[in-house]
């Protein structure tokens, strides 16, 4: 526990820990000092100067060092003669702070004056108006009126696009410098920079593309005026005109709390309609931001070509029918003797469509596979993250160690929490066969071949090896707490398989389990993998197969034909499949049954993040007429086989799942909605504090225990590693890993990231594109189990010399590694 | 060293340069190798000596006669007349004779200038600054060699404080008290800045220095690292001054050569490096915290204080800042104790002070004087009296720091506490002496032009206070000002001091706040009367 000092701030009597800022230590105690440089999330620099107050110290005597005493007995304070800055200046025992005073009233009032002879008086027409720092500060301390009215207030050609996604106006800069300083203290992303000096002071991106950075959406909450807007939300709305809904985001396993801005509107034909996505602190997930994906790729909810009716195959073509119809066809076909059920779920279902669906295929002896190619739900579900884990209470004695993953593209946030651990002195282990970059901030970064993914982290145990392997294994086995944080890069199921084993093993042996902040974390590359694992669906190495064989295939929330021709294949040999979707997918058009389905926004449910913690969202949208809950529907079938599965609303689903799934046992929709208390005290009443983002008003969720927290006994299976068989195969080996700006189902309608999209791609060495004769930029037509895909050559001297890279999600069908023949595509020549 | 009959010195600060002494150096060369006189004469080119009056000048030792403007063709006849034969050329010589010689041959006529001491110059314009010889023969390195071998920190920081040494930079803190917080707060790694990036308007002191004696600031620093635990050092040198940075890179490395810098100095345990930085033409990073903010390669921006660079500078260690003139004072008070450095000045300010004259005087230049001399006498003995006999006006003391002096007080002595109570500062060491013709509201709006282009912009009232009050100057100045105007001023100044950043901000409102103080009349003037008392401004075209 930190030294706490008591001061007096304004007659208040306030104790905090030593070193606390003036400005943090009178907002603890309700007292607000206004800021417009200072961000609780980044070093202070005093520069808008507006936190001016008036400061005491005790006295003492020069001579013998003693504290002065008043004639009443009380310690003599004396006052320093300038005013000084809160955001800059700690507090000390015994401090007074005067922030009311008539001189550090007019100082503000002189800042005030000052900052407005440069800034537009645009409010009417600027989309900071209504939640501007500048404005509130002006209406509570400023003059009412200027005595500097020249004509010559700052002329700039306005809305200089930084990019395409942000937008700056240099008029209404008012030069505090909190996002150059976001950009370079907090995403490690230094592409904007101060131009000029004094009046002529203006932000540049010195970038290609302008603002190169994932974070960069967040430089608009933290801008104190206008200056700084999305060009997603530009004109679009007004601050007051939109409601608030709270949501999660579903991009990836990290599960950042957001708030969707909504409006019924005119433009938009009298639909409600989301008007931007802003970060809903929680400071156990997410903090107060969010990457450009989650802000930006919301667009998805708003495309057309949803499935609104369900499908009955008659006469081969898919044909709108009844509900009724389609239950009945449904349930006729279940009904069917020794019929041989395969339940295929994708990540992006809710916990409660999970329970239904798994119940449902539980009822007909179902298999229920989950459609992911990582593995370990079950080992993460026993010694994963312990209970009481966050990112923020990481750093010295906490060793981190993260291998097989590109953090920054899987999961933006992860990476970021784990970069500040280890700037505060965690050990952070990187182990990847490719540069990422976490490297930077790594203490120890080792390298290997994809396919050695296991053996490596066996090398750590064994503290054998490399010079580098012994120093990282020593540097994790010493400290107090331990972390594993594995991903997916280059691996597919089987690989991720061994991967786990041995990083349970390694946790295991160290006794990095069953605490706070130790245990295993896996990067899901979809928002509800650990739910899902937790409802009972395990991935199937056998996929192909297990749905040939299949009778009956239900499949929700995941395309397999769409993704991979192979299982294309594999479908056309089940016999029925019924598919639930939003939209017509490759799979759905190969359905007996089709039902339509509500999107996330339209309904409510719950996701288990990577973290293991369980959060609730709301109805952002009225749903469009047709579709229904996959819990629903999922319950309507179950009820016509006999189940009383619960169809009327996810809160009695989750009431069922208490009861049932081990570690849930504390989860109620109540309880997921209980705030926290939470550092820093944000408010949207005084966004001047910390931006714009929105308090935390909905819950911030609960962690769920593992097994090993509970003190239960675990069942680890072997966690033998099986040596890596040497593959026999020609051609070029291709290994898959995430990019975040992928050319996935969500984020695709997002036109303003579509420049940032991943380029379609091999990724290779020059070397290994020496070999085959192939240049950058060069297109070459790619054989992959009789498939043929033309793509492009992209050379990069940081990959492994002998595997060409390709994104997941992004136009070509591989999953896991996989040898290739490639042929280059010469253009024809003229005629 | 040989010994030579005489010695002839070139000048070559950059205006010198300009006007083709490096030609008239060659010259010279030429004409001394053909009358095969080279075994008995050296010949070499010298920093600024203050005299600007003739520029290039030729100064030849023993008889210090200084010639100048000397051109290149004229060099011939120089060398013959005066070297061969032994006569002085007066048609050559430079204007004002009785000051010939005497400014930069100190030592061998001490006292027949009244009150100037050189301690800072000593060596400035007498010795070869390329010459690490010539540096240790006229008392160099006599001072660390002393230290080293004799003196704990302890005991150097000791002296210093009891020399009553205070900062010349502008603020005169008490330079001992300042090694005494560096030398106290422990660290493993600590940093010695010289700060060179001398950038005051019309201040030029610290080039001389640098460009005529740079060992004495390698001397210093040495010192200065030795008393507070440091082993590393920058010189942080003004952009435009690339001579200075030449000759401290030269000196820098005959030091290495001769083991003067390096590992164990003088056989000591004491390691020390030197390097050289650039600054880029940035007046706030004379600014010692956008120094270091520099140095460190960011943007060069004030910071925060506190924390104070004496406990976290440089890359968050304890760092000694000091300025150019400062440390040019150690090496003298270590050689001769800080009992005879007291001799010099005031009991509250002592030693000398370097000014460098400019303005409506008739010999403009750099003097090295004792603290304490009146604006009065330096106007009549230094700058031999005002132009055309019109009458002083107003002093300006240089930059930010400095401040305007009315006439009224140019019998007050020139000290730090002398200037506090009368309510004006030294600045670092600029005298901008202006005559009647002189229109303060346009000295102002010049200062205000100056402040407004050169704030860093990092704090809100530096960045646009600066601008407002220029706006408001120049409005006066066109006929349109108001009464308003005039607590507008005083309110910008005051919002100035009182809420900018840094020492910059602070007292950018400072000319101002003295036309206020001094000659709120003559401003009025302009607003009630639509007139230029001095017919300066723009509007008037007429005095009254």
């Amino acid at each position: 526990m930190a030294d706490m000092v008591t001061l007096k701030i304004d007659q208040q009597i306030v104790t905090v820990p030593a070193g606390t800022l003036i400005v943090n230590a009178a907002r603890k105690a309700g007292i607000n000092i206004p800021v417009f440089c200072y961000h609780p999330k980044m070093e202070p620099v005093g520069m808008c100067r507006m936190c001016l107050v008036e400061v005491g110290y005790p006295q003492r005597d020069r001579v013998t060092g003693e504290l002065v005493k008043n004639e009443d007995g009380t310690t003599k304070i004396s006052f320093a003669p300038k005013l000084e800055t809160g955001c800059t200046t700690p507090v000390v025992e015994g401090m007074e702070v005067r922030t009311t005073t008539e001189k550090s009233n007019e100082g503000r009032k002189a800042i005030l004056e000052f900052i407005l002879t440069s800034h537009p008086l645009d409010c009417p027409i600027c989309d900071k108006g209504g939640e501007c720092a500048l404005q509130d500060l002006t209406m509570l301390h400023g003059p009412g009126k200027s005595r500097f009215i020249y004509d010559d207030k700052k002329l700039f050609a306005k809305h200089v696009p930084l990019g395409e996604m942000i937008l700056l106006d240099r008029e209404r800069c008012i030069q505090c410098g909190l996002c150059v300083r976001f950009q370079h203290e907090v995403v490690d992303d230094p592409v904007l920079h101060f131009y000029q000096r004094g009046r002529s002071l203006e932000i540049r991106t010195y970038s290609e593309p302008g603002f190169d950075s994932i974070f960069s959406g967040n430089t608009t909450d933290i801008c104190p005026v206008g200056a700084l807007t999305t060009v997603d939300f530009h004109f679009a709305a007004r601050p007051w005109e939109m409601e608030r809904d709270p949501s999660i985001c579903a991009h990836c396993a990290v599960g950042c709390n957001l708030i969707y801005n909504i409006r019924r509107e005119a433009k938009s034909g009298g639909k409600t309609v989301i008007k931007r996505a802003m970060p809903r602190q929680n400071e156990f997930v997410n903090e107060l931001w969010l990457c450009d994906k989650g802000r930006l790729g919301y667009h998805y909810v708003a495309a057309a070509e949803r499935l609104t009716q369900p499908l009955l195959r008659k006469d081969e073509k898919l044909v709108p029918v009844s509900w009724e119809e389609a239950y009945q066809r449904v349930e006729d076909k279940l009904r069917a003797e020794q019929v041989r059920l395969v339940t295929l779920a994708g990540g992006r279902l809710t916990n409660e469509d999970l329970f239904n669906f798994h119940q449902l295929n539980q009822s007909q002896n179902g298999k229920a596979v989950l459609y992911s190619q990582m593995a370990g739900g079950d080992l993460t579900a026993q010694i994963g993250l312990g209970k009481g884990s966050n990112f923020s209470d990481m750093g010295k004695g906490t060793a981190i160690l993260v291998v097989a993953s590109d953090l920054h593209e899987e999961a933006p946030l992860w990476w970021l929490r784990v970069k500040q651990a280890a700037q505060r002195g965690a050990i952070l282990i990187v182990a990847n066969a490719r540069p990422t970059r976490l490297d930077k901030f790594a203490n120890h970064v080792l390298r290997y071949e994809y396919g050695q993914e296991a053996a490596t982290i066996n090398a750590l145990l064994d503290g054998k090896g490399k010079d580098e392997f012994t120093q990282a294994a020593k540097a994790f086995s010493e400290a107090e707490n331990g972390l594993v944080i594995y991903g997916s890069d280059g691996l597919g199921l089987n690989g991720s398989e061994q991967l786990v084993k041995a990083c349970a093993k390694l946790l295991v042996e160290r006794g990095y389990y069953g605490k706070p902040n130790n245990g295993l974390l896996a990067v899901w590359d979809k928002p509800n993998i650990q739910g899902a694992w937790d409802m009972g669906f395990h991935p199937d190495r056998n996929l192909k197969g297990t749905l040939r064989e299949a009778d009956v295939a239900m499949i929700a929330a995941a395309d397999p034909a769409g993704d991979n021709p192979i299982l294309a294949q594999a479908l056309e040999e089940t016999d029925f499949v019924i598919v639930f979707e939003m939209f017509m997918t490759e799979t759905a058009k190969m359905a007996d049954v089709v039902f339509p389905v509500q999107a996330q926004i339209e309904r409510e449910g719950t996701y288990t993040s990577g973290e293991r913690r369980v959060q609730r969202f709301d109805i952002v949208l009225p749903h469009i007429e047709g579709p229904k809950s996959d819990y629903q529907i999922a319950a309507q079938l179950g009820r016509l086989m006999g189940l009383s599965t619960e169809d009327r609303s996810p809160v009695l689903v989750m009431n069922k799942i208490n009861e049932k799934v081990k570690g849930y046992q504390e989860i109620t929709y109540s309880r997921l909605a209980e705030r926290a208390e939470q550092w820093p005290l944000i408010s949207r009443a005084d966004s001047y504090y910390a931006g714009t983002g929105y308090e935390n008003e909905y819950g911030v969720g609960i962690q769920i225990s593992s097994s090993a927290d509970r003190g239960e006994e675990l069942s680890l299976g072997t966690l033998i590693l099986v040596e890596p068989q040497e593959e026999v195969a020609t051609g070029i080996k291709v290994v898959p890993v995430t990019a975040l700006y992928d050319r996935g189902q969500l984020i695709q309608p997002s036109q303003i990231l579509a420049k940032r999209l991943t380029p379609q791609v091999l990724l290779m060495h020059p070397v290994l594109s020496k070999k085959y004769q192939l240049q950058d930029g060069d297109q070459i037509k790619v054989k992959v189990a009789g498939n043929e895909i033309v793509s492009g050559v992209k050379l990069d001297a940081d990959v492994p010399q002998d595997v060409a890279l390709v994104a997941r999600s992004n136009g070509f069908p591989i999953s896991s590694p996989v040898f290739v023949q490639i042929q280059r595509l010469v253009p024809e020549p003229e005629a | 060293m040989k010994s030579v009959r005489s010695m002839v010195l070139v000048s070559s600060d950059p205006v010198s340069m300009e006007r083709g002494a490096a030609q008239v150096y060659e010259n010279l060369k030429t004409e001394i190798e053909t009358l095969g006189l080279s075994d008995e004469i050296s010949l070499s080119m010298i920093g600024d000596v203050g005299r600007h009056d003739a520029l290039p000048f030729v100064i030849i030792y023993p008889e210090a006669t200084i010639y100048g403007p000397v051109k290149p063709e004229n060099a011939q006849y120089l060398v013959e007349e005066h070297l061969y034969k032994g006569r002085v050329v007066p048609e050559l010589q430079a204007s004002h004779k009785e000051l010939t010689g005497k400014i930069a041959w100190v030592n061998a006529r001490k006292g027949t200038l009244p009150a100037e001491q050189r301690i800072v110059l000593q060596r400035v314009g007498i010795i070869d600054p390329e010459n690490i010889e010539e540096y240790i023969i006229n008392d160099g390195y006599q001072a660390l060699g002393k230290v080293l071998s004799e003196m704990s920190p302890r005991d150097v920081i000791e002296e210093v404080k009891s020399s009553g040494l205070r900062g010349r930079g502008g603020a005169g803190f008490p330079t001992g008290l300042k090694w005494g917080f560096v030398s106290g707060t422990p660290a493993k790694k600590k940093y010695v800045i010289c700060n060179g990036d001398e950038s005051e308007p019309g201040t030029f002191k610290d080039r001389l220095i640098l460009e005529g004696d740079p060992h004495s600031i390698i001397e210093a620093m040495s010192i200065a690292a030795y008393a507070v635990g440091a082993n590393e050092g920058f010189i942080y040198i003004r952009g435009e001054y690339l001579l200075a940075q030449e000759r401290l890179k030269k000196a820098i490395k005959q030091a290495y050569d001769y083991g003067i810098l390096g590992e164990k100095i003088f056989g000591s345990d004491f390691n020390f490096d030197i390097h050289v930085h650039s600054g880029a033409g940035a007046y706030i990073c004379g600014e010692e915290t956008a120094l270091i903010e520099s140095i460190e390669g960011k943007r060069g921006e004030p910071r925060a204080r506190p924390p104070y660079p004496t406990t976290h500078g440089l890359w968050g260690k304890p760092t000694l800042v000091n300025n150019v003139e400062t440390l040019a004072n150690i090496p003298a008070i270590l050689r001769n104790g800080g009992k005879w450095y007291r001799s010099f000045g005031t009991p509250s300010s002592p030693g000398t002070k370097v000014y460098t004259i400019l303005g409506n005087v008739n010999v403009t230049g750099l003097i090295e004087v004792p603290m304490g001399i009146t604006l009065r006498e330096v106007i009549a003995i230094y700058a031999k009296g005002m132009k055309r006999d019109v009458s002083f006006k107003v002093a300006q003391t240089g930059g930010s720091s400095g401040s305007i002096i009315p006439a009224s007080l140019q019998d007050t002595p020139m000290d730090f506490d002398s200037f506090q109570n009368a309510g004006v500062s030294l600045g670092s060491g600029a005298l901008l002496i202006c005559d009647e013709n002189t229109c303060v509201l346009d000295l102002a709006k010049v200062l205000q032009n100056f402040f407004k282009k050169e704030s860093c912009g990092k704090c809100n009232p530096c960045r646009i206070g600066n601008e407002r009050a220029y706006q408001i100057l120049e409005n006066i100045s066109q006929g349109t000002g108001t009464m308003q105007d005039l607590d507008d001023l005083a309110m910008i100044s005051k919002n100035l001091f009182e809420l900018s950043n840094c020492g910059l901000g602070q007292t950018a409102g400072s000319p101002i706040r003295d036309i206020l103080n001094h000659y709120r009349a003559e401003v009025e003037a302009h607003i009630r009367l639509k007139v230029c008392p001095s017919g300066v401004c723009p509007m008037s075209g007429k005095r009254l």
